[in-house]
């Protein structure tokens, strides 16, 4: 009894919480604008705004999965293979070809998207933990590929001096906060891609495909084609983040893209809490800056980073932020149209 | 002449390659054993048990260092790696399982604690290389022209014997039985006397015990122990496991012949630097023709 009524609380709190964020839409949109693009001028060090980048760039990532994992239950183990993929290219056409960032990073991407493709092939006969399996083994193959391909790639040494992005003559560099603001720019540009694409059809066909495979098919959705299509939109935002990575870092090797950096991933869609956008944020947030936050730990973090993911997963699987909206159901704009329609023309008829 | 001479070389290497291959292959098998074991049961990939390998082999190093003499070490690592196995399971799983969460818990759940099982083991054994006794190194024996180590014989032999009494175990013994009846439906197990969580946690030890008998093994056969050595051998094991079909012991030791022989092939012709990918090349090739592995059975899934 007094659980339920604790469960009636909480549900009621978060109740609250969102039509307080709904009422105050604007102004909380607005602050969280303003200290988004005031952080640069608050006095951080150099090191503090490296995590806050860091910390964008693991945001789009899990965004990116989240697409695959959170809205179509597709789990992938070798998103750092799509990472590696989209980084490499990237650097390589603006090191060999003096691409613009921006072409280079579209070219990453697109190749990204069709090795996506190119993996969801066996989505079309596999499962379930036989795709994770899959995932994990092209991630692997991936990084062989990265290390056995000396002439393109460079090995295991890597590509060094990768050019920093220069956009309107103006190079954006750490020190002026270029890249931040280009994080900035990209982590809005994927929220704003992910937002529309669940709120439209395909959307709602992800999630579909994720409540029930069966069900969907029976519904008329062609699963294999969405299913495809999930991946290679995750892999694609996958790509672009690795295209920026490297333009940040400036140096790329093979074992920056090991199985640790695909795990770290999932575990931040399912820390922040899968199937939900805000959760990514808070989730790469506190990964990222755990390590960070608690060097007094010294040695003892990495075992504190495990226990965090062990003890999540017994006391709130869902994730951080993974609650089920509490508010009545928005209906489409169209929808609504027709149905105000239909009250008149009803209120017509009872008046005749 | 010469042309002969180079062929008989090649012959001589490719026979050489194959030994070591199989040696390999069966210390992969055990630890591929864990995986299947607990994938058969539980349909989940538990990524501590690369962890678990690391820790049995650095305990049987602990051990050793104290002047135990080489078989009690052994031994030691063989009952505290199955108690760590165990714990992991109860400490981590069971109460996930007794919550009914989703499966991606429980494997985010085992990636935590491959986290934790290495980090300490980075504590406490510091993260360079140590050297680890080869201990049972009798020097070569000579077929004709093929030169064997005698280490190599020695891996091979003890996990035949291992692999064979573990199946005897899973056929022959009422605890296999039990097993096998939790395998196929937890609940109607559950329902007829098992316990099925008391069966679970004898899994989890026999994949332990298993794979501190591999840890032992391959760290005799490298002479090299580090916290992060569980890593790759774990991901390979379990592409072995895959391949053979999870959830079926003989599959698990074809798989590990096929992985460890394909690795020294690809590491002798290719360069050492193919050796680790090979066995997931071969995995995604089997997993597309052949989506549940070599011998793996069917789900068949009711509407």
């Amino acid at each position: 009894m007094d659980k339920n009524l604790e469960k009636g609380k909480s549900k009621n709190f978060i109740l609250i919480l969102e039509s307080f964020i709904e009422k105050y839409k604007v102004p909380i949109a607005g602050v969280s604008a303003l200290i988004l693009l005031g952080l640069p001028f608050m006095g951080f060090s150099q090191y503090i705004m490296r995590i806050f980048i860091m910390i964008g760039i693991y945001s789009m990532l899990a965004l990116g999965l989240n697409i695959l994992t959170g809205y179509t239950g597709l789990v992938s183990l070798g998103h750092a293979g799509f990472y590696a993929i989209g980084a490499y290219t990237a650097s390589l056409l603006s090191l060999k070809l003096g691409a613009n960032f921006l072409v280079a990073a579209i070219g990453g991407a697109v190749l990204a998207a069709i090795c996506g493709l190119l993996v969801s092939l066996p989505t079309l006969r596999l499962k379930g933990t036989y795709l994770s399996i899959v995932t994990l083994g092209f991630g692997e193959i991936v990084k062989m590929i990265l290390i056995n391909w000396d002439k393109v790639t460079n090995g295991t040494l890597g590509l060094k001096n990768i050019p920093r992005p220069s956009m309107f003559g103006l190079k954006l560099t750490l020190v002026n906060n270029g890249m931040y603001y280009l994080m900035l720019v990209l982590v809005a540009l994927i929220t704003l891609l992910c937002t529309l694409l669940i709120k439209s059809k395909i959307g709602r066909a992800f999630m579909s495909i994720k409540e029930d495979e069966l069900a969907a098919i029976m519904m008329g959705i062609k699963t294999t084609r969405y299913k495809a299509l999930a991946f290679v939109i995750s892999a694609f935002i996958t790509g672009i983040t690795g295209a920026f990575y490297a333009s940040m870092i400036g140096f790329i090797e093979p074992n920056s893209f090991t199985f640790d950096i695909s795990t770290l991933i999932i575990s931040i869609v399912i820390f922040g809490g899968m199937g939900t956008i805000r959760g990514m944020f808070l989730g790469s947030a506190i990964l990222i800056a755990f390590p960070e936050v608690f060097r007094f730990l010294m040695d003892y973090r990495f075992v504190v980073y495990g226990l965090v993911l062990v003890l999540m997963m017994r006391f709130r699987p869902q994730g951080m932020l993974g609650w089920k909206s509490q508010m009545p159901y928005k209906l489409p704009k169209l929808v609504k149209e027709s149905l105000k329609k239909n009250n008149k023309d009803n209120l017509k008829t009872q008046q005749i | 002449m010469s042309g002969i001479l180079t062929r008989n070389c090649v012959a001589t290497v490719i026979i050489q390659q194959l030994f070591n291959g199989l040696a390999l292959g069966m210390a992969y098998a055990l630890i591929a054993v864990g995986y299947s074991l607990v994938f058969g049961i539980l349909r989940l990939i538990n990524f501590s048990h690369g962890a678990v390998y690391a820790f049995s082999a650095h305990i049987a190093l602990l051990f050793v260092g104290l002047n135990f003499g080489i078989i009690p070490a052994i031994i030691l690592s063989i009952v505290l790696t199955g108690i760590l196995g165990v714990l992991i399971d109860k400490t981590a799983l069971e109460p996930l399982r007794m919550n009914n969460s989703i499966p991606m818990a429980s494997l985010i759940t085992t990636i935590g604690m491959s986290n934790i099982i290495q980090n300490l083991l980075m504590i406490f054994f510091n993260t360079e290389r140590k050297s680890f006794p080869a201990f049972f190194d009798f020097g070569m024996i000579k077929f004709g022209s093929v030169q064997v180590n005698s280490t190599q014989v020695v891996m091979f032999v003890v996990s035949l014997i291992l692999l064979v009494f573990l199946t005897l175990i899973i056929n022959k013994t009422k605890l296999g039985l039990a097993m096998r009846a939790t395998e196929q439906n937890s609940k109607a197990a559950s329902l007829m006397g098992i316990n099925t969580n008391f069966v679970i946690s004898a899994t989890f030890f026999l994949g332990g015990a298993s794979a501190a008998i591999a840890g032992v093994l391959i760290s005799g056969y490298y002479q090299i122990v580090y916290p992060g050595m569980g890593f790759m051998v774990g991901l390979k094991a379990f592409a072995a496991a895959v391949l053979g079909g999870i959830g079926v012991l003989y599959g698990s030791v074809v798989g590990g012949l096929v992985v460890g022989v394909s690795e020294s092939y690809a590491a002798t012709f290719m360069g050492s630097s193919y050796r680790d990918s090979v066995a997931f090349i071969i995995l995604i090739l089997v997993l597309i023709i052949r989506p549940t592995g070599l011998f793996g059975k069917k789900d068949i899934k009711k509407v």
